[in-house]
């Protein structure tokens, strides 16, 4: 412990860029999740979708149990066949994408399905087409719980990205596998407090934009 | 105005919600759904502006059958307020009420002047209510931003189910007087969904009684109480039906509308002979613009000239919104069987006699001795 404060003290520049990195990816696959997460989610609960959007989550509940290992190691041999290259920011922004947008995917999926149908029939009875119904009624009333699922999907990024240092992505896992290597206690707990402390700050920070982005009336007072 | 031929509404499960059902109504009328939970009125309501498809027959706006209008654009004109209320949660009272004339693409200020006029329609304070959320609201006060969002874009048609339903009873009352007064100034079309009665003789012009998917008895309130066409009709509107009748028909329903008059100025001899071809004992006086003066009785005719000299001056009037048992209460406080029905402005609409109330109930006692 007295050593990897020391550590820290000694080189903060290397903590910081490794912590940067993280975020850095992490941001990038957010990013992309939650346009990907969202916009299927949309898709597949449109009436008459149903039996897509069963199969599509039955594989996501699937895929959320596959250990995010195994999925590195069956990315890189995809990744290989195909030609591309199998380490580095690429193999490890793909693969958390995939994890990250399973919650964002369910929980807009499921927000939207129980948007409370006298909603839904309001805006039909006034006169919404489907696209109007979509962004002024059920997209606006599904926004706590989307955000829910973004939220619940960053914390679990910022712990997948320490394992894709195995990969070559860098970020904080880098002084973990190092740690591992060497036996260097002090690297491993400097890696781990520092995902751990990130995914802790982010959470909160999430907490409040979620209050930012819930519409006014559907904030409980 | 809206008319429903033979239409039939079969859900995808095989109930017949909806059996054969014609009916029309017309331009500025209130036409009341009434019937047992589960008999229908729901369904034949939402199949007018196509939020439920039919399976059977053919409904008619102002003569264009609706499956030839766009969708969206059928519902935009007709004014919506669900059982649920179903005021959307993220928009504010002000935004509630805008949604139609923003689908329709109603200029912004245009848009929020309708808003605050529709606020203080419904009797709330536009400045106070306008940027308020509905999870701020009373149960009462939802129901009225309800109401003020149906007739957002100024619908001819109105749909409403039970509108007052899941209210205390005491402000539902309130909201039904309410609502009466607005219905004069709207003049809408309006088709009115309740399980209640009671709401239902109040409220409607015109009552559909259904059971089971059928049209049972499609009748003015009066009718539908004093005429039941049969048992099951007589059932639903009970037993005490010449009370419900006395507390809930309008004057209007049983006045004369065009009543044998009288002029100020006129002989009192014309003015007899008139009374006896008509057979009455007494004739309203009105003036030249049609404003009611008074009465001039046929016991009076040996004290006069002219009926300005003999003219009973001092008599109660009533509104055709009156309930029958305010009229009667003013004719046994004033002891004259008869009744004049005037305007807001005293003009003369029509006359009410003590025996046509008589008829009415007697009616109903002759049906209960004959049982
Ligand atoms: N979506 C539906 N699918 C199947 N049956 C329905 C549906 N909606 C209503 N029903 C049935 O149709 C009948 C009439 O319903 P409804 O019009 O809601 O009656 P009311 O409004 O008079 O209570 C009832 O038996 C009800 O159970
Ligand atoms: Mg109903």
């Amino acid at each position: 412990m007295v050593e990897a404060w020391q550590w820290v003290t000694k080189h903060p520049d290397k903590l910081a860029g490794w912590t940067l990195e993280h975020i850095w990816i992490v941001s990038v696959a957010i990013a992309i999740a939650v346009v990907l997460g969202v916009a299927l989610g949309i898709y597949i609960s449109r009436p008459g979708k149903e039996h897509i959007a069963d199969s599509v989550l039955y594989l996501a509940e699937i895929m959320m149990t596959v250990p995010s290992l195994a999925l590195f190691g069956l990315l890189m041999l995809i990744l290989g066949t195909i030609g591309l290259k199998v380490i580095g920011f690429l193999p490890a922004v793909i693969a958390l994408v995939i994890y990250g947008q399973l919650p964002i995917l369910r929980n807009t999926y499921i927000a939207i399905r129980e948007v409370d149908p006298a909603m839904i029939e309001a805006g039909k009875g006034m006169g919404m087409s489907e696209r109007q119904l979509l962004f002024k009624v059920k997209l606006p009333l599904a926004v706590p719980i989307i955000m829910a699922g973004l939220r619940n999907a960053i914390v679990l990024l910022i712990g997948i990205t320490a394992i894709a240092a195995i990969i070559g992505a860098g970020g904080l896992g880098v002084p973990i596998f190092r740690g591992l290597r060497n036996a260097r206690m002090d690297l491993i707990i400097i890696g781990g407090v520092s995902v751990s402390i990130l995914a802790l700050v982010v959470d909160g920070l999430m907490g409040r934009v979620e209050r930012w982005v819930t519409p006014r009336g559907l904030k409980r007072r | 105005m809206i008319r429903l031929d033979q239409v039939t509404k079969i859900y995808p499960d095989g109930t017949e919600a909806v059996n054969e059902v014609s009916l029309e109504v017309g331009e500025g009328e209130l036409c009341v759904l009434l019937g047992p939970s589960g008999c229908g009125k729901t369904t034949t309501m939402k199949v007018i502006n196509r939020i439920i498809p039919i399976t059977k027959g053919k409904i008619y706006i102002d003569g264009t059958d609706t499956t030839k209008i766009d969708e969206d654009e059928l519902r935009r004109n007709i004014g919506y307020a669900i059982q649920e209320i179903g005021l959307f949660p993220h928009m504010t009272v002000g935004q509630n009420i805008q949604v139609v004339p923003a689908l329709k693409g109603w200029p912004k200020d245009k848009r929020s002047e309708r808003a605050e006029e529709l606020l203080e329609l419904v009797g709330m304070n536009s400045a106070e209510f306008m940027n308020k959320y509905p999870s701020e609201l009373s149960g009462g006060q939802r129901q009225r931003v309800g109401v003020a969002r149906a007739l957002g874009a100024d619908p001819p048609i109105l749909l409403m189910d039970e509108p007052f339903g899941a209210i205390d009873p005491i402000t539902r009352v309130r909201l039904q007087d309410e609502f009466l007064k607005i219905e004069q100034e709207i003049k809408k079309t309006i088709i009115f969904v309740t399980h209640d009665i009671y709401e239902a003789i109040k409220m409607g012009d015109k009552i559909a009684l259904m059971n089971e998917g059928r049209l049972v008895q499609y009748d003015t309130p009066s009718n539908l109480l004093f005429k039941p066409k049969n048992e099951f009709v007589e059932q639903f509107v009970g037993a005490d039906r010449a009370l419900k009748g006395l507390q809930l028909i309008r004057v209007k329903e049983l006045m004369t509308g065009t009543p044998p008059l009288a002029k100020a100025d006129e002989r009192v001899v014309t003015v007899q002979a008139r009374m006896e071809r008509e057979g009455v004992d007494c004739l309203a006086v009105v003036d030249n613009e049609g404003k009611f003066l008074g009465w001039v009785d046929r016991v009076n005719v040996g004290k006069g000239e002219t009926v300005r000299d003999i003219i009973n001056r001092s008599v109660a009037t009533a509104t055709a919104n009156a309930v029958l048992s305010e009229a009667l209460s003013l004719m046994l406080s004033s002891g004259f069987k008869t009744l004049a029905i005037v305007d807001g402005i005293n003009k003369l609409e029509g006359v009410l006699s003590f025996d046509a109330i008589q008829l009415a109930l007697s009616e109903v006692a002759q049906r209960r001795g004959s049982e």
